[in-house]
């Protein structure tokens, strides 16, 4: 079994952002990037299936400008096969995303994508979803455990009210929650391995698909301040407060 | 313009973030159609029927939209909202389950967790955990939406007159099946619709210390909220965790008890009215959200609160 793991290079998430000054965006000049932390754990995933000898291969996709790269060897790193580079100077929408995702999955032929569900930076939640809709294949979103057996997946979703399990006949696409797995450290001789493991570079432009975007950005700001608050000696005054100048209590 | 809002809900209840969500197409402009896709869900109809603003609902009563399956849902809402200008849904764990699919069916972008309606294309939604907030313009024919419904106050639920219109789908797209889901505990006080929360993080300690926080919950009729390191930690189930990947809330009163206060933890619940917190670290950066805050052992005021309240 092949499986297809898109991850996103995004600003590291122990980085606190900054928005421009000219609201254009987000500082990203001399940030420190990684990989989406959702996309860190499918690819765990993917290579935990590998090393049960459920999968017999892992290939690693990811857009953007070269130093995408270095986030598709990140991967390699840890144990997946090899890279496929879609080479893209823009930023794109999800749904395009999906659709060159689409392109990649008709040539590769995986019986499993995992990704994850969403990346940190644009919260969007939608590539998973779009790319299994794309395919006309079954999707499991915000798995917290996975499972593969006779051309089958069973996957345990996150889901407001708990859980909720559901069963997808294979191919499909899952998306990842925070509990599927903890994801490991690359061990150095493996990082030096993955330099040798092969990335196929692919223009964007030259895969047939539109990439007009057809949500664009005006704007972006700082979320409004909260005002300070005080410090409360003790739990009466608490009650006091509550009581008689919140009145929420 | 024509808005289809998808509600929310157990097939017994129409959910409060349905209300928020005919709120934000109010804002949007336009007739309002709800579609009830459930089984055995014609009681929920008939209380979307109720709703102030709603002109039409829509009933698709069937078994195989019983647990809201995404492959379902989606050919169904892409089919009947093709004929709308805007397809609205809350951005609980099913909207955002099966939305992105219907946009992706009909070749168009979505826009995720929706905060503010500028005018019927321009929207605002965060971005990084809430850290920015972004203004986009939807350029496609048929907008598709999810919106934070903390974010909106809910349209008035009695005193509408729409009428119900049974509708059908394309039936099971043998994709995927429903095996089994957890039995939610009838008692509990639902999360995002709670008027006070009491959430507790790793400063409990335990499951066992975790109690506490229950109890003053009980006191306050409260529901019970965490962080994510208590819910790692095992103290309480995963459906507790507020957060940017948990739930986003913004209740009347927010009481943060043991929670040092983790970005991703205050994207969740920053917009809370009233936020009280207690830590034994003066320097916890939950504080410069608060509006009163407390530093001490949450041991020994947490009974103390409990009894006072």
């Amino acid at each position: 079994m092949k499986i297809l793991v898109p991850v996103k290079r995004v600003i590291d998430y122990n980085v606190k952002i900054r928005v421009k000054a000219d609201s254009t965006g987000v500082e990203t000049a001399n940030v420190k990037m990684s990989m989406n932390p959702f996309d860190e754990i499918a690819v765990e995933e993917a290579v935990r299936l590998k090393e049960k000898n459920i999968a017999t291969e892992v290939v690693v996709v990811s857009m953007g400008n070269d130093s995408v790269q270095e986030t598709i060897r990140a991967a390699l790193a840890v144990g997946a096969d090899r890279g496929i580079h879609i080479s893209l100077d823009d930023n794109i929408n999800s749904l395009q995303a999906a659709k060159l995702l689409k392109k990649i999955v008709e040539e590769e032929k995986p019986d499993l994508v995992i990704t994850g569900k969403q990346a940190i930076d644009d919260d969007a939640n939608q590539t998973g979803q779009m790319l299994a809709a794309l395919l006309g294949w079954g999707q499991g979103t915000f798995a917290s455990k996975l499972e593969i057996a006779d051309g089958h997946a069973t996957i345990i979703r996150e889901v407001d009210g708990g859980h909720m399990t559901v069963k997808l006949k294979l191919p499909a696409v899952v998306t990842t929650d925070l509990r599927l797995n903890e994801p490991r450290y690359p061990a150095l001789p493996n990082i030096m391995k993955a330099r040798s493991k092969p990335i196929t570079k692919k223009m964007a432009t030259e895969l047939g698909v539109d990439l007009a975007k057809r949500v664009e950005v005006l704007k972006v700001e700082e979320p409004a301040k909260r005002s300070a608050g005080v410090r409360i000696k003790t739990v009466v005054e608490l009650v006091d407060k509550l009581k008689n100048e919140a009145k929420v209590i | 313009m024509s808005i289809l809002v998808v509600a929310d809900h157990d097939n017994a209840k129409l959910s409060k973030a349905t209300l928020n969500v005919v709120s934000a197409a109010a804002q949007i402009g336009g007739g309002t159609t709800i579609l009830v896709a459930g089984k055995n869900c014609a009681a929920v109809a008939k209380e979307a029927a109720q709703v102030q603003g709603v002109e039409k609902v829509l009933l698709a009563d069937n078994e195989v939209y019983e647990n809201f399956l995404a492959e379902n849902m989606a050919a169904l809402v892409a089919d009947l909202g093709k004929n709308y200008s805007h397809i609205a849904t809350a951005a609980t764990s099913t909207g955002k389950d099966f939305m992105p699919r219907v946009a992706a069916l009909l070749d168009v972008s979505q826009v995720s967790e929706i905060i503010t309606v500028i005018s019927p294309d321009i929207f605002r939604r965060p971005i990084y955990a809430g850290n920015a907030i972004e203004t986009v313009q939807a350029k496609d024919a048929i907008k598709v939406l999810t919106v934070r419904q903390t974010a909106f106050d809910a349209a008035t639920a009695t005193g509408g007159n729409a009428t119900i219109e049974n509708v059908s789908g394309k039936g099971d797209s043998g994709l995927s099946q429903f095996v089994s889901k957890d039995a939610a505990k009838a008692d509990k006080v639902e999360l995002t619709s709670a008027r006070v929360v009491v959430s507790g993080g790793r400063g409990l300690g335990s499951k066992e210390n975790f109690a506490l926080i229950e109890k003053l919950a009980a006191k306050l009729g409260a529901a019970i909220g965490a962080s994510r390191a208590a819910v790692d930690a095992g103290y309480i189930s995963n459906d507790a965790q507020v957060g940017q990947t948990g739930k986003i809330v913004a209740p009347e009163l927010y009481i943060a008890v043991g929670i040092s206060g983790a970005i991703q933890h205050l994207a969740g619940m920053k917009d809370s009215k009233v936020i009280v917190a207690i830590n034994k670290d003066e320097n916890s950066p939950i504080f410069e959200i608060a509006n009163y805050w407390l530093v001490g052992d949450l041991f020994e005021i947490l009974p103390e609160l409990t009894s006072l309240v």
